[in-house]
């Protein structure tokens, strides 16, 4: 018997090797199979190929062969399965059915310059228009109705409000704690405290907005004593108690992976315990700090419950002490109510599909300040 | 020199070196780590003082009627049993998966090759993810694209798996959870000892016969570390239920994959956003938010436990 080598000697342990990495890769199919499935129910979007102008022009019935299949089947509004699944008599009567409900339209409505606005438009989705029932162009989100307007402004405001309040909060809590953890306190201590700030993230977020919805509002309104009693302020504090266990771990982690070198040196030239800290392993763990912030942010934007539970008003307000709505709550809220492949629902995968990019781009930014940042300490450039 | 000199000398070194700025930034970073402390205790402690009165075996332990904002026949038993078979389900797909990925990434995996970073890179965006985008997934793949064509190809007159169910909840936290899982078995697989799988090999077992009969039953441990996290992860997510399989009522427990469930964490939303009387909900609320706090805290406290256990026996291996 001589030497086999490769999947000859053993062709059935070269089977479950080759499985194992094809298994393996199932993440980074996973990653791709969101991206294409959440973008895919929003492309009709992106494309400008949803129509919701109330008023359209009607294409009779005996016209049908004049147009492309392409055109028949946005105008019908069908999605390509059930286009290709109809017979021809179907379709006419789709047709004819069209054209009845175009006449079916009452006289108001016809006057109405807004019913023959398609609103899925991207000028419609970003900037203010002046609708015939408002005094001045304004952003509206207004998905039910005869004509929804779905202007995304109110959303991004509401969910920039609620997070950068969260990690005003947050980040100078979480970093304070992780320095004290890993700089100023006793081992003891650290051991305790340490798993216990990490338990925190055991709080499931429905818990969190239970909380911030039960006992956190009317505190605060105590406090502060603003007028609505939810509003995004009281949302923006509960997102930061969720985010602060992902920032303290994380800048805890960066700070004790400075070398003890680096303090232990600042120590023997006569540096206090506070200028160690502060002068030498903040500066030299800061890349890791703000990593830390990042994927929080990333956390904080994507968080659904808590700002579900608190507060859900579409407002376009920049004070904090009004209402807010963010995108993770719309989709939340809207999706049982949105119609299969209709424009709202449509236009919330769009919204969920921007979310995704938001938080893709800031986990990356994330992790490769934190690689970097390793190899830095390392001593590798 | 003698013990006197000695004495003065540190006190000497003591008083002149009283560092005020030392103290006072130990004070305010020691300050925040405490607030945290005490937010942690405020919502812990107020649940279980408000909670504990409302739980009975009862209320553990009955199918409430439709009309569940009573008190007095109100019950759990369907929410705590579809967040129980929910999770379990989940494991089943999640733990072959991620272990697997996991044993890849540190047994077979070239360090530093392309593929190795991408898989690296996909399982930390994963854990990045907005649980309702997973929610979308699980809508638009699950249900939408998966679930209709299998009606399809079984020619069922209605939608049978095409609709919100457990199975496609289950599904959708799996591929949530799937990076914790990977990045507990990972630590635990790289916790063993290089001697152990090399003694292996010089005995003549292969690579796969290491694996199978030498690293895993040592990584055990870590990897039911690795399932009891995601478990208790995935107990309390609300969001990447919502459209694929959680019911605001069923009249029964579920019994079958393509049921729908009623769940703890979604029945804490609707106890606290659609009562008709939040003040004779409130006692209701608060119990079954310590249900689903015990459900999780349990679970975290084990993996705690396990994870402690092997860390300590690694030590004295290694």
């Amino acid at each position: 018997m001589g030497i086999h080598r490769g999947h000859t000697a053993r062709p059935w342990e070269w089977i479950v090797e080759k499985s194992i990495f094809l298994i393996s890769l199932s993440a980074i199919l996973m990653v791709l199979l969101i991206f294409l499935f959440v973008a895919k129910e929003a492309l009709p979007v992106f494309f400008g190929e949803i129509n919701t102008a109330l008023i359209q022009k009607p294409i009779p019935p005996a016209e049908m062969e004049k147009h492309s299949p392409v055109e028949l089947q946005s105008y019908l509004e069908l999605t390509p399965a059930q286009f290709a699944s109809m017979s021809k008599d179907t379709l006419r009567s789709l047709m004819e059915v069209k054209v009845e409900a175009q006449d079916d339209i009452p006289e108001d409505f016809r006057k109405d310059p807004d019913a023959r606005i398609n609103t899925t438009e991207w000028r419609y989705l970003l900037f203010a228009h002046q609708w015939s029932d408002y005094n001045k162009p304004s952003y509206i989100w207004q998905p039910v109705g005869q004509i929804q307007k779905f202007n995304i402004v109110p959303l991004v405001i509401g969910t920039l409000k609620t997070t950068i309040i969260g990690l005003l909060f947050a980040v100078p809590l979480a970093v304070g704690a992780a320095i004290y953890v890993s700089q100023m306190a006793r081992p003891r201590v650290r051991e305790v405290v340490k798993p216990t700030i990490e338990l925190l993230s055991g709080i499931p977020s429905v818990v969190v907005g239970f909380f911030a919805l039960l006992i956190m509002a009317t505190v605060l309104q105590h406090i502060f004593h603003y007028q609505t009693r939810l509003n995004a302020f009281v949302a923006g504090i509960a997102l930061g108690i969720a985010v602060i266990p992902v920032i303290f771990s994380i800048s805890e982690d960066a700070l004790t992976s400075v070398p003890r070198a680096y303090s232990q040196a600042a120590l023997a030239l006569g540096a206090s315990r506070w200028q160690t800290a502060w002068q030498i392993v903040l500066p030299a763990a800061l890349p890791g700090v703000f990593a830390a912030s990042v994927l929080g942010f990333g956390r904080a934007i994507g968080e659904t419950m808590i700002v579900l539970m608190v507060c859900s008003g579409s407002v376009v307000s920049w004070s904090i002490f009004d209402s807010a709505r963010s995108i993770t709550t719309t989709i939340a809220a809207e999706m049982a109510e949105a119609v299969d492949g209709g424009p709202h629902y449509r236009i919330l995968f769009m919204l969920g599909a921007l979310l995704f990019a938001a938080t893709f781009i800031s986990n990356m930014v994330g992790e490769i300040v934190i690689h970097r940042f390793k190899r830095k300490l390392e001593g590798k450039r | 020199m003698s013990p006197r000199q000695s004495t003065t000398a540190t006190r000497h070194f003591k008083s002149e070196k009283f560092d005020f700025s030392s103290f006072f930034f130990s004070g305010l970073t020691g300050l925040a780590t405490l607030l945290i402390l005490a937010i942690l205790a405020v919502i812990l402690l107020n649940i279980i003082i408000n909670g504990w009165s409302g739980l009975s075996w009862h209320f553990v332990s009955t199918i409430p009627k439709k009309d569940f904002f009573d008190i007095h026949t109100t019950g759990v038993l369907p929410m705590i049993v579809g967040t129980s078979i929910r999770v379990i389900v989940m494991t089943v797909f999640v733990i072959p998966v991620g272990v697997v990925t996991a044993i890849y990434l540190t047994e077979y995996a070239p360090n530093t090759s392309l593929i190795t970073r991408t898989i690296r890179a996909a399982v930390n965006n994963l854990a990045g993810v907005p649980s309702i985008v997973f929610g979308l997934f699980g809508v638009g793949f699950f249900i939408n694209f998966i679930g209709k064509n299998v009606d399809r190809a079984l020619h069922n007159s209605g939608p049978v798996w095409g609709q919100p169910a457990l199975i496609w909840a289950s599904m959708t936290l799996a591929v949530m959870t799937l990076p914790v899982v990977i990045v507990a078995t990972e630590e635990s697989l790289k916790a063993i000892p290089p001697g152990l799988r090399e003694a292996s090999l010089a005995l003549g077992a292969t690579k796969l016969e290491t694996i199978w009969r030498i690293v895993l039953p040592q990584a055990l441990p870590g990897i039911l570390t690795g399932g009891i996290l995601a478990v208790s992860r995935a107990a309390g997510e609300v969001a990447p239920i919502l459209f694929t399989g959680v019911a605001y009522y069923t009249s029964s427990l579920p019994t079958k994959l393509t049921d729908q469930f009623m769940d703890l964490g979604y029945h804490i939303f609707v106890l606290s956003t659609q009562s008709p009387n939040i003040d004779q909900t409130r006692p209701i609320l608060y119990a079954t938010v310590l249900v689903l706090l015990m459900l999780t805290f349990a679970l975290n406290i084990v993996a705690i436990v396990i994870r402690a256990r092997v860390r300590k026996k690694m030590r004295a291996l290694g």
